[in-house]
């Protein structure tokens, strides 16, 4: 990899400038807390703006990325799987190969490296499936911080395996039982415990979602994936990429992917909500379908709420897409027609699953098999000279027992597979 | 009308502190405006009356499990509207202030929120995710119909703020006299006592103190610093018996009202 491709932002883009100085992405963004909350984010924001620039920080950075964290990650052609759609060439950016199984990985090492700066003691984190907080579990340890993390109880029940891999890192795993018991009450939890003990403690928030600066600073740490697959794809194959497709829950590996080509208009954007059960059903987690913006967990951003605003529970078969906001840079980028947003129902993504399992040997996350659901459904309507790049965010062995349910099997550790 | 005002200058004409209890609007069903005739009757000065979200992140388990409890009732903004309507009736002179977060705002709309709140005989809206430096196109619309805007200044909030906090607020200052969520730990008295004199170095607005305001001597401690008296999580604990005790514990939360006013009053 030639310098370009590190971590290093080489040049500041041209024409799109996002956020502004108050935190705002147009009318989306911003800090919409309580007083409570603002000196421990001005605090952050701080340092992240003397940090972000620092060379010294970059070097660290990018020595964490590439030895701990095993980047770049590769740009793989999905060969079998082009030729069976019959258009576009399709390329697979490979986060499910990073350490720990995600992209996750990327922010939790960068927002680590913050707080070992700003000389915090503690590190605490929500958790919706787990895999952000494995990431959050895994740098604890490495850096020897104290970390807390908060999961809705309903999601430590359905995911067994990442609580105990939490647990074997070294990391406190709090079940939360307010609320919906999900990863929007986890976020709650983990805002409540920071107010209390802002002093020794650093938030290492899993999304580009939240509050100032959060949004931009989870999109700068994860905006590797798009340096490095701009890179990738000139190289494999002489030219930008005709389309950019990657799931969307809070958007971090969507932002991560996109944010680098944002200026390059000739490459089309697409982010995949989860359709769940369908639109029509409410059982969804499809933000953008609804139309419905508001303020929520700090930002202002589409969201789901009833008509008293009152935030409702989404669905999603895959629980890292299962959250009622969405970033506020993707409702920007929805707002000024640079990117599109589209959905996957569950039972697309599922088929996209298995698709890709047996065509090429690789096995996505339930959440990145929302995008290459919808890859299926456009690669056909382009020629095959052009080029998708899809992030493939994380891979699917977590998903296994989600998977096997939904095929009639129990998956138990003492019997094996039964059903 | 600028009840708020009247009362704090009444007050401070017969040298008593007000006393602020809060409660959550449809915490207990259908008793809401009973029980701010009750908290009146007991000594309150101010009402603060939560209107329920789904989300409310700066509020500790207690009062949290109050919104919820209230949104399981089916209670809605308009609802909190009617209910303030139906304590005027009865009451024009306790002044009420609205509590709550920025969404069920935004979904009606701030002209309409302002409109309603204005016509139900709301006071001071105190919106706890809504800071200063956004609250413009909010305040702008409130103040015209003669409602303060109430704002949160905390341990940490820098003298840069505070100044900011003092030229968009109006009523008076909510102090929020430790770090944390509501109902949070223990009250360091005297550091809240120099830092509100600090406070009102920047205003000439009275300053209340809430947070961690549990019974009468606390209270009474509060009220030599503060010109008010913020108590929610103390009362609200006591509402969550409703479903096994009923009324009783409402009369329970007006002893105890009553015992911080004479606190404040004898101390």
């Amino acid at each position: 990899m030639s310098d370009q491709s590190k971590s290093q932002k080489t040049l500041d883009k041209e024409t799109y400038q996002q956020p502004d100085n108050s935190g705002h992405f147009g009318q989306f963004g911003g800090r919409y807390v309580a007083e409570t909350l603002t000196s421990a984010l001005q605090e952050l924001e701080a340092t992240y703006r003397e940090l972000w620039r620092d060379s010294t920080f970059q070097a660290d950075f990018d020595r964490d990325l590439a030895h701990f964290v095993g980047r770049p990650s590769p740009l793989y052609h999905a060969e079998r799987l082009s030729e069976k759609l019959g258009g576009a060439q399709i390329y697979l950016k490979r986060e499910d190969l990073n350490h720990t199984g995600a992209h996750k990985i990327n922010h939790a090492v960068g927002q680590a490296l913050l707080a070992k700066h700003m000389g915090k003691t503690r590190i605490i984190a929500e958790t919706g499936a787990g895999q952000h907080g494995v990431a959050t579990a895994t740098v604890a340890a490495r850096l020897g911080l104290e970390c807390v993390v908060y999961m809705g109880a309903k999601d430590v029940e359905r995911q067994a395996l990442n609580v105990y891999r939490m647990k074997l890192l070294g990391a406190t795993v709090i079940p939360v039982t307010s609320g919906s018991q999900t990863l929007k009450d986890a976020i709650n939890e983990a805002l409540r415990d920071w107010v209390a003990r802002p002093e020794e403690t650093f938030y290492i928030l899993g999304t580009v979602c939240g509050p100032h600066p959060y949004p931009e600073m989870v999109r700068d740490f994860q905006s590797i994936i798009g340096r490095e697959a701009k890179q990738q794809c000139q190289e494999m194959t002489g030219k930008l990429p005709d389309a950019l497709v990657a799931c969307v829950g809070g958007g971090s590996n969507a932002m991560g992917l996109f944010y680098e080509f944002i200026d390059d208009q000739d490459v089309k954007i697409y982010g995949v909500e989860a359709g769940g059960l369908g639109i029509e059903s409410g059982e969804h987690a499809a933000r953008m379908a609804g139309d419905r913006k508001g303020v929520f967990q700090g930002q202002r951003s589409f969201l789901m709420c009833d008509d008293d605003g009152q935030i409702t529970e989404s669905y999603s078969v895959s629980a890292g897409l299962d959250y009622p906001g969405v970033g506020p840079e993707h409702s920007y980028l929805r707002e000024i027609g640079r990117a599109e947003y589209v959905y996957a129902t569950d039972d697309e993504a599922l088929a996209a699953f298995r698709n890709l399992t047996r065509m090429e040997g690789i096995m996505p996350a339930l959440e990145s098999s929302h995008a290459l659901a919808y890859v299926e459904k456009l690669a056909p309507t382009l020629e095959k000279d052009q080029v998708i790049v899809v992030n493939l965010s994380g891979r699917g062995d977590k998903d296994i027992h989600t998977v096997a349910a939904i095929d009639g099997l129990a998956l138990d550790g003492k019997s094996g597979l039964q059903g | 009308m600028m009840r708020i005002k009247q009362r704090f200058d009444q007050l401070r004409s017969a040298s008593r502190k007000a006393l602020v209890p809060y409660i959550t609007a449809g915490d207990p069903a259908g008793n809401t405006v009973e029980m701010m005739h009750e908290l009146v009757r007991n000594g309150a000065d101010v009402i603060e009356l939560g209107f329920p979200f789904s989300d409310p992140v700066a509020d500790g388990p207690v009062i949290a499990k109050a919104h919820l409890r209230a949104l399981s009732h089916g209670v809605t903004l308009n609802d909190v509207f009617s209910m303030v309507s139906l304590f005027r009736e009865n009451d024009n002179e306790t002044p009420v202030v609205l509590m709550g977060y920025l969404n069920p705002v935004e979904i009606m709309g701030y002209e309409v929120f302002a409109e309603k709140a204005s016509k139900a005989g709301v006071d001071g809206v105190l919106v706890v995710d809504l800071p200063p430096e956004f609250a413009d196109d909010f305040v702008a619309q409130i103040k015209p119909k003669g409602i303060d805007m109430i704002n949160l200044i905390t341990p940490t909030t820098s003298d840069e703020r505070i100044k900011t906090i003092c030229s968009v607020a109006s009523g008076f200052i909510y102090y929020v006299s430790l770090k944390g969520v509501t109902g949070s730990a223990k009250l360091d008295i005297s550091g809240v006592q120099q830092r509100v004199t600090h406070i009102k170095q920047f205003t000439d607005m009275p300053v209340g103190v809430g947070f961690g305001i549990r019974d009468g001597e606390s209270a009474a401690a509060i009220s030599q610093a503060a010109d008010a008296v913020i108590v929610g999580t103390a009362l609200v604990s006591e509402l969550a018996k409703f479903d096994q005790e009923g009324e009783a514990c409402m009369q329970r939360v007006g002893s105890r009202v009553s015992e911080m006013r004479n606190a404040m009053d004898n101390r």
